[in-house]
């Protein structure tokens, strides 16, 4: 029986700014940086709350997973946001869009009501993008 | 670029920008009045605002980004007294006793426990990934760890 997840991925083009951008920007935790030879590391983020989850900031480096004409295609459909990287929850979604407003995140889509949640839209720094949305019992409304 | 069209958009913007202030500042000697005062709030209305946002007051806050901060240096390898003082505690035995509050463990433990690990990636990184991700990338093949020794 499957219990849980860990570990997940996100392809980034360059894992320096991936890293000042996950911990500097959004706030999450450095778990892991261990180098693994010229180039490569090991490198993973964990949402503030949330230190079981290991994301990988994963370096798309041609070598043995990517072959040349792999790597650059990945690069290419990262950068055209292709890639939706799964839904990032807060406690207020206003607040939150306008610290990553002010810390110079890209917003494809300023916080809206759906039918389903308030939701906004933003990229990382390669152009992954994330659903942002406020936790159930969090902050969507005119709260304050 | 995407623009924001909600109510009280300017509540929000000030009440960030004193949690922006938190943050930059947190190693200095921080007056909560005076935060309060360049977000336009009284001290009273400031505290309810700030907490209905981020769930705890400026001071809670306060701490727990002090203490993030520091746990961020031990983890870096400084130590303990530094620590304290560059995070803007003005007592060794007040930012333990938070340390321990906030984090379970004590400051000189932490430390101790980051740099045990840290010994044992520097002998065998490849212990610390996961084998899947070793093998596809073929870290396992790559002896040659150099650099992480250093």
């Amino acid at each position: 029986m499957i219990t849980k997840m860990n570990i997940a991925n996100i392809y980034v083009i360059d894992q320096d700014s991936a890293c000042d951008f996950y911990v500097n920007k959004l706030g999450f935790k450095l778990i892991d940086d261990i180098p693994m030879g010229p180039g490569t590391r090991w490198l993973t983020v964990s949402p503030p709350e949330q230190p079981d989850l290991q994301i990988v900031l994963f370096p798309i480096t041609v070598g043995k997973m990517f072959p040349l004409e792999t790597a650059d295609t990945m690069i290419d459909l990262i950068k055209k946001g292709t890639f939706g990287c799964g839904v990032l929850q807060c406690n207020d979604i206003y607040a939150t869009y306008e610290e990553l407003k002010a810390k110079g995140v890209e917003f494809i889509k300023p916080p809206t009501k759906e039918f389903y949640a308030t939701e906004a839209l933003f990229k990382d720094d390669s152009g992954n993008y994330f659903s942002l949305q406020p936790k159930e019992d969090g902050n969507s409304e005119d709260s304050i | 670029m995407a623009t924001a069209h909600y109510p009280k958009v300017y509540l929000y913007r000030r009440i960030v920008q004193a949690k922006l202030f938190i943050d930059n500042h947190y190693d200095e000697k921080i007056d909560l009045d005076n935060i309060s005062d360049e977000a336009y709030f009284s001290k009273y209305h400031f505290i309810r605002l700030f907490k209905s946002i981020y769930g705890k007051t400026p001071h809670q806050y306060l701490r727990s980004c002090r203490i993030d901060k520091a746990q961020q240096l031990l983890q870096a390898g400084k130590p303990v007294t530094d620590t304290c003082f560059l995070v803007g505690f003005d007592s060794l035995t007040s930012f333990s006793g938070l340390f321990k509050k906030l984090v379970g463990i004590s400051p000189s433990v932490y430390l101790a426990k980051h740099q045990q690990k840290k010994s044992k990636i520097s002998k065998a990184p490849q212990a610390f990934v996961p084998g899947c991700y070793a093998y596809q990338n073929g870290w396992f093949e790559n002896s040659n760890f150099e650099e992480a020794r250093r």
